[in-house]
């Protein structure tokens, strides 16, 4: 591998990793956040509104670090990988281009009115722009994810004389089944996360014994959010996922579960090691048969495995690809148990009180950010070695004009701005949780100035 | 149809030059304009609820080029490989600089925060400044419409050169002052006191400043790029736009001596609108010329997406920038009038 191209991609790699902790938090604490004002709309309770505001402070420090990490991402493409858009800009720079003219115009709009506009506003006004930001983030994810769905399965396109690709239907390109498919997935991963963030906090509350009846009302709306989410991640999200995928991209399914021989009635493998040289999982856990079920509904299905393919059509990092989904589906599958327990607890009125449980609320929220990174390491060195399945290879898709140490270079750059951002990040976050939410008898118009006094 | 998008891309950038250069100035001029917390509060709420929308506008345009014309964006992006990457971090100093500084209330952190924000402003001008300077000096564009350029090679506009040499450099002061003067002029538009009083202040040499440099870019340019003044010769309708140059600047000293800050204002726009599409102009049909042999450079021909791409993206390009106009219309007017210093949120 040409080191240009190794650098370009742990580049990319790296900054769309780090960049998509926070979107996702975004995208996942908007519905809850609308939640908890419609419910002050409805009940007039003071305190959901202090709830609302606490959220906001957050969610603001977490909206701007998503925004100047997604900023480079969009240049990224033409920098690091000028050949892939040179090809492909007809027809992807569309939903990006998109993206930036119906989303980020909305969200720049309303976000300042969200964050600060409570008194001028009134209460609908400030309802209304906080759903306008939520609209706008799930806005933003869909043409994103449509973006990426094109790479995964390209759809209403042509090719030109030069071999780049235009669009022949846009209505194709950001109705593509695979795309549909993933945004649902991705979108209730991202509720996931935002309704563990939001239990966590109410669990840290409730142990803590520092503002226990906000702690009871985040827990009550993460819980019942995340028990949602976390059902629809696995089915029918998931489900059909897997299912579109196994179908459209054999091999990557293959090595997502590193099948590396085709069976009849092919075994699911919970647990091991793959070992690429000797066609071989170590140490493996397998439930027989059902792999040939979750695939094809029936277990004497037959499911192709990766000898199968031709060598040069193997994604190019088998074991990462079957790590990232088994953690993304294994983790997927824990936060599902749990916030059902924690559901059943919460309906028959002992969650509170249940302080095992409050506890693995709150030791688990760091938990749904791993698992939706997980997913997406799936996803994308899944794809591989292509850029455009089956049509554009990542090999010819870097930018040739930008040496191996030009690259490096801004990689190491990202990284350092990165890890000040992370310690901005953390210490700002610290802060808000450390100062809590405010009960509506104690919060005088002064008490937001000293320490969120918008400048 | 693709010259219809060659003036859409240019009027979104030049919309993104006027708009979020005036916050970009009132950035560069944040430490020595603003003295108190309470002022340099000021400077913020003036600009606080409508910086990040005028930036989007940068987003936009890059996403429009991105796919209106690949070539231009696969070529530029990274044949600029290292000054945009610098772009990019130093947006993300600016943005932590204003979002980050209203969750801390000491004052060490304020001042930090204050320091990172104007610091990373007047850094931006320069790179900007600069980036347009060297599109209109053109670069070393190789057969295939590839290129790199180093930050810098020997200062010199060659036909080996870097982002940074004497001419871009000059358009890189000409930037900071003109878009010093800009942000100052919106700044006396939108605050009052002593603060307003010390921006006229400064705002007095940025004028001179500004018009002896834009009177020395006009040689400079046709010395790096003699066929600039082609498009100029061929007819008299592109005399319209030094003419609006001169109004533009003469307004806004006018303006400004009379107390008329919203006009003095809008000058400044008229201004900078009339030298971006003097640019434009001039350089029509090529997007980034280049250095050695012309026929290496990136046209509005040989750099256009596929025909039916193009036609797709006018219309819901046009719905969204209707969209977008009204966003900016309700929020514009929402916080039009002076701020109050004492005042301490936006609201």
């Amino acid at each position: 591998m040409n080191d240009a191209q190794l650098i370009d991609r742990l580049h990319f790699a790296f900054t769309i990793t780090y960049h998509y902790i926070f979107p996702q938090l975004t995208m996942g604490l908007a519905p809850l956040m609308v939640t908890l004002e419609t419910l002050y709309l409805r009940t007039g309770n003071p305190d959901y509104e202090a709830g609302v505001r606490f959220w906001t402070r957050i969610f603001g420090i977490n909206f701007v670090t998503g925004v100047v990490t997604g900023i480079p991402m969009e240049f990224q493409f033409g920098t690091n990988w000028s050949r892939f858009s040179l090809a492909t800009g007809g027809v992807i720079a569309q939903p990006l281009a998109m993206e930036g003219v119906f989303s980020f115009f909305l969200e720049s709009a309303f976000l300042g009115l969200f964050l600060f506009g409570h008194k001028r506003l009134g209460r609908w006004g400030h309802w209304a722009a906080g759903v306008m930001v939520f609209i706008g983030s799930w806005l933003s994810g869909f043409f994103i994810v449509m973006a990426d769905a094109w790479m995964q399965h390209p759809v209403a396109y042509r090719r030109l004389a030069d071999g780049s690709f235009e669009v022949t239907s846009l209505l194709g390109v950001i109705t593509n089944p695979w795309g549909l498919i993933q945004y649902s997935h991705v979108m209730s991963g991202a509720v996931i996360t935002g309704a563990f963030a939001m239990a966590a906090t109410g669990a840290y509350y409730l142990l803590s014994g520092r503002a226990p009846g906000f702690g009871r009302m985040f827990l009550r709306i993460g819980v019942i959010a995340g028990a949602i989410a976390s059902l629809a991640q696995i089915f029918p999200t998931g489900d059909m996922h897997g299912k579109y995928m196994a179908q459209h991209q054999p091999a990557t399914t293959a090595a997502m579960e590193a099948l590396f021989h085709t069976e009849i009635g092919a075994p699911l493998v919970i647990l091991g090691q793959p070992d690429i040289e000797h066609e071989r999982i170590d140490n493996p856990i397998i439930v027989n048969r059902l792999l040939s079920f979750l695939i094809y509904g029936t277990p004497d299905a037959r499911v192709r495995g990766l000898t199968d393919f031709p060598k040069q059509n193997w994604p190019d990092n088998i074991p990462l690809v079957y790590f990232a989904y088994h953690i993304m589906a294994g983790l997927g599958t824990l936060f599902a148990a749990i916030m059902c327990v924690a559901a059943f607890l919460l309906w028959r009125g002992a969650l509170f009180r249940a302080k095992w449980m409050l506890w693995i609320v709150l030791l688990a929220f760091p938990f749904p950010f791993i698992a939706n990174i997980a997913g997406w390491i799936t996803a994308e060195v899944g794809r591989q070695p292509w850029l455009v399945y089956n049509l554009l290879r990542t090999a010819d898709g870097f930018s040739p004009t930008v040496s191996a140490g030009n690259a490096l270079f801004t990689l190491l750059g990202f990284m350092g701005m990165y890890a000040m951002l992370s310690i901005f990040y953390l210490f700002l976050v610290q802060r808000e949780l450390a100062h809590g939410p405010a009960p509506a008898s104690q919060q005088t118009p002064e008490t937001p100035a000293t320490i969120s006094g918008a400048y | 149809m693709a010259t219809v998008w060659y003036a859409l891309v240019a009027l979104m950038l030049a919309t993104y030059v006027i708009l979020d250069g005036f916050d970009l100035g009132a950035g560069a001029l944040h430490l020595i304009a603003a003295r108190s917390d309470e002022e340099r509060r000021a400077v913020l709420h003036a600009i606080g609820p409508v910086w990040d929308g005028n930036e989007v506008w940068l987003l936009a345009a890059g996403g429009t080029l991105f796919y209106a014309f690949p070539l231009l964006y696969a070529s530029s992006f990274s044949g600029f490989y290292l000054p945009l990457n610098m772009v990019l971090w130093l947006l993300i100093f600016r943005a932590i600089g204003i979002e980050f500084r209203q969750h801390i209330s000491e004052s060490v952190w304020r001042d930090f925060f204050d320091g990172v924000f104007s610091i990373a402003s007047i850094l931006l001008i320069i790179l900007f400044g600069a980036a347009f300077g060297n599109v209109i000096r053109g670069v070393p564009l190789a057969a295939d419409h590839t290129f790199f350029v180093p930050l810098w090679t020997n200062f010199l506009p060659g036909a080996n050169p870097g982002a940074l040499d004497w001419y871009t450099l000059l358009a890189a002061i000409l930037a900071v002052c003109a878009l010093s003067m800009h942000g100052a002029l919106y700044l006396i538009m939108k605050t009052e006191g002593a603060l307003n009083a010390r921006l006229r202040r400064i705002v007095r040499p940025l004028f001179a400043a500004v018009a002896l440099l834009t009177l020395a870019a006009l040689p400079a340019s046709v010395a790096v790029r003699p066929s600039l003044l082609d498009n100029y010769r061929a007819g008299p309708t592109g005399w319209i736009i030094p003419v609006a140059v001169i109004a533009g600047l003469a307004g806004a000293f006018v303006f400004t001596r009379n107390g008329n800050e919203r006009n003095a204002f809008l000058s400044s726009c008229l201004y900078l609108l009339a030298m971006l599409s003097g640019a434009a102009f001039a350089l029509y049909p090529v997007l980034l010329p280049a250095s050695g042999d012309p026929a290496n450079n990136v046209t509005i021909a040989n750099a256009a997406a596929g025909p039916s791409s193009l036609s797709i993206g006018l219309i819901w390009w046009s719905i969204g920038m209707a969209i977008a106009v009204a966003y900016f219309v309700i929020v514009y007017s929402m916080f039009r009038g002076k701020v109050s210093v004492a005042s301490t949120t936006h609201m």
